[in-house]
């Protein structure tokens, strides 16, 4: 069975229909790519996986539907979202930042040895825990994000655009990241505008287009689908 | 007598409560961008309840610093429950209103639980029941009494101990994540409302003990003395940068001392009989009496809201903000 199940999921603002009835699915241990143009819905998608946005439709995670949940309650339940523009809060330090992550932790023990393995995944960040997240450059933030949701102890973590605003080397860097967390077993969920790299570190994938999903299948066959190519890789 | 050292001692005693009353402004503004305005009342049910509490008990043979105690025990949760209240029942429906919405609901709360109190207390001044002796102290040709050094060894500690709070637990932690990115917050597993919920509380507690404590300074309560009192808190949230809690401190001493001050030598620099050149109307009433002050020592009301006016118009980010806020 499905980690996550996502039947007929809807979701509007005011009048304005932002994802119109969309189905699909995360088996555990896969990473999963969604992609597709701007403003198609992709991020709204996640928003309501996370209850950021109310929505309609069937979301079951774990065979439970979570879409009565509050939102607070999913990081308890092992679902972690990394933001798009990484929300990560600037007036605390990095490690007040990771501490967040997880916040709603009680195994003190634990929790320091996830940090100690945050840290030996992103260096970078160790260096500069006691600074204020604000000064970090947009690839620590990122990292920093998705190091903050890797305290969660998630089992499915979604990523909304991590390339977003990077320089290409950082981009690199960032995706090396998700490599490595999805090569120690972690389920994602990654939505991106840089189909390509999406493409290439997802086992599956689903294009989004104006709020519905006109396609998917498996990464490598997409990869090669000539509408993919056309529309989403520049058209080689 | 030293006026100068006087008035340096009586400012700290005003402006430790001002900022313990600056604070619970300021966490507020700082987590949901609201101007508590019913927070003055909640300092004066703090005192009302103390009040309440230490003339029922006086005479009774119980030791006064117990009934002191009892006072401040009894105010910090009534006044605890009513901030709460006032989160839950006002505020809270209106989260997600203009911000317009809460801003009149919170004047409209004041003048609520003013009446409220007026209910309850009447609308007489009541006197603060003089239990202990309070000694005086003689320094440098300026006295300092216990309350005053009560007052400010106590809110020092409580400034101490609410910074801890903020800076170094979990639960601070949570506020300053919440208070920057609610939505984001609320990823992390905090539960947002809950964490507001709190800032109330123990913005509220402060308020109590603030009100034990201008109560016994001035040894007079009141259902409207919270009003100026809010207003000139609020004034020194504002100097000192709405939001920051450092700032609240800085801004309710700062303040103190302004109006302490001011009132100290308003008399002098108004008295018009120092002018090098007088009208003969000036003149004769100097003849007759030695001096004739334009503004009283009665204008001290006065400072704190020149205080407001002036940062407001010169650096509306106060002392220690870090950006203006354009909102209403
Ligand atoms: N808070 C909002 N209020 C109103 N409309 C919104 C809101 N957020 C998104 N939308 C609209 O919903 C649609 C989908 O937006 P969404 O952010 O999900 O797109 P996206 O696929 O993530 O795009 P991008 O790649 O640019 O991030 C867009 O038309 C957008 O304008
Ligand atoms: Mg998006």
């Amino acid at each position: 069975m499905s980690m996550l199940q996502v039947q007929g999921l809807k979701v509007a603002y005011g009048g304005i229909q932002a994802v119109k009835g969309i189905d699909f699915e995360v088996a555990a241990g896969e990473v999963v790519c969604l992609i597709g143009a701007n403003g198609a819905g992709k991020s709204t998608t996640l928003k309501a996986l996370a209850r950021m946005v109310p929505a309609q439709g069937s979301v079951r995670y774990d065979g439970h539907d979570i879409l009565h949940l509050p939102p607070h309650a999913l990081v308890g339940r092992g679902l972690a979202l990394v933001p798009e523009g990484r929300g990560v809060f600037g007036r605390l330090t990095v490690a007040e930042n990771l501490r967040m992550g997880a916040y709603t932790r009680r195994d003190t023990p634990e929790i320091a040895r996830d940090l100690e393995s945050v840290f030996e995944l992103l260096p970078r960040l160790r260096e500069r825990q006691r600074q204020t997240a604000g000064t970090l450059s947009g690839g620590e933030q990122q990292m920093l994000a998705i190091g903050r949701a890797l305290m969660g102890r998630p089992r499915l973590l979604l990523l909304d655009e991590p390339s977003m605003g990077l320089a290409p080397i950082m981009v690199q860097k960032v995706f090396e990241v998700i490599r490595s967390v999805s090569q120690q077993g972690m389920t994602i969920l990654l939505v991106e505008q840089n189909a390509r790299l999406a493409l290439a570190i997802a086992s599956r994938g689903y294009v989004m287009e104006s709020g519905t999903i006109t396609l998917t299948d498996a990464a490598a066959t997409l990869l090669d689908d000539p509408r993919v190519r056309e529309a989403y890789l520049g058209g080689e | 007598m030293d006026i100068f050292l006087q008035q340096i001692i009586n400012g700290l005693t005003l402006g430790a409560v001002y900022a313990i009353v600056a604070l619970g402004y300021t966490m507020v503004y700082g987590i949901i961008q609201l101007i508590n305005f019913a927070h003055g009342e909640v300092v004066m049910i703090g005192a009302m309840t103390a009040l309440t509490v230490i003339a029922g008990l006086a005479g009774s043979g119980v030791p006064p610093l117990v009934i002191v105690l009892a006072g401040v025990l009894a105010a910090v949760p009534v006044c605890m429950a009513v901030g709460y209240g006032l989160e839950r029942v006002a505020y809270r429906p209106l989260r997600h209103a203009p911000r317009l919405s809460p801003l009149i609901t919170a004047i409209g709360m004041s003048i609520v639980l003013q009446h409220v109190a007026m209910m309850v207390w009447s609308r007489n001044f009541l006197a603060f029941p003089q239990i202990f002796p309070n000694p005086v102290f003689f320094v440098g040709g300026a006295a300092i009494t216990g309350v005053q050094i009560t007052i400010i060894v106590l809110s020092l500690l409580i400034m101490g101990a609410l910074t801890a709070v903020v800076f170094r637990t979990r639960l601070g932690t949570a506020m300053r994540a919440t208070a920057e990115n609610p939505e984001v917050a609320r990823l992390m597993g905090i539960d947002c409302d809950r964490v507001i919920a709190l800032t109330f509380i123990i913005g509220a507690g402060l308020a109590a003990v603030a009100g034990v404590m201008v109560g016994s300074y001035y040894g007079i309560a009141h259902y409207t003395m919270g009003f100026v009192l809010g207003l000139k808190a609020f004034s020194a949230a504002v100097l000192g940068g709405i939001g920051n809690i450092a700032g609240a401190m800085l801004g309710g001493f700062l303040l103190g001392l302004v109006e302490a001050l001011g009132a100290g030598y308003i008399g002098d620099l108004t008295n018009l009989c120092h002018l090098p050149w007088q009208p003969d109307l000036v003149a004769a009433r100097c003849a007759a009496d030695g001096h004739l002050v334009l503004f009283g020592s009665n204008y001290q009301d006065v400072f704190a809201f020149l205080v407001l006016i002036g940062v407001l118009m010169f650096r509306p980010e106060g002392l220690l903000g870090e950006r203006v806020g354009q909102r209403a």
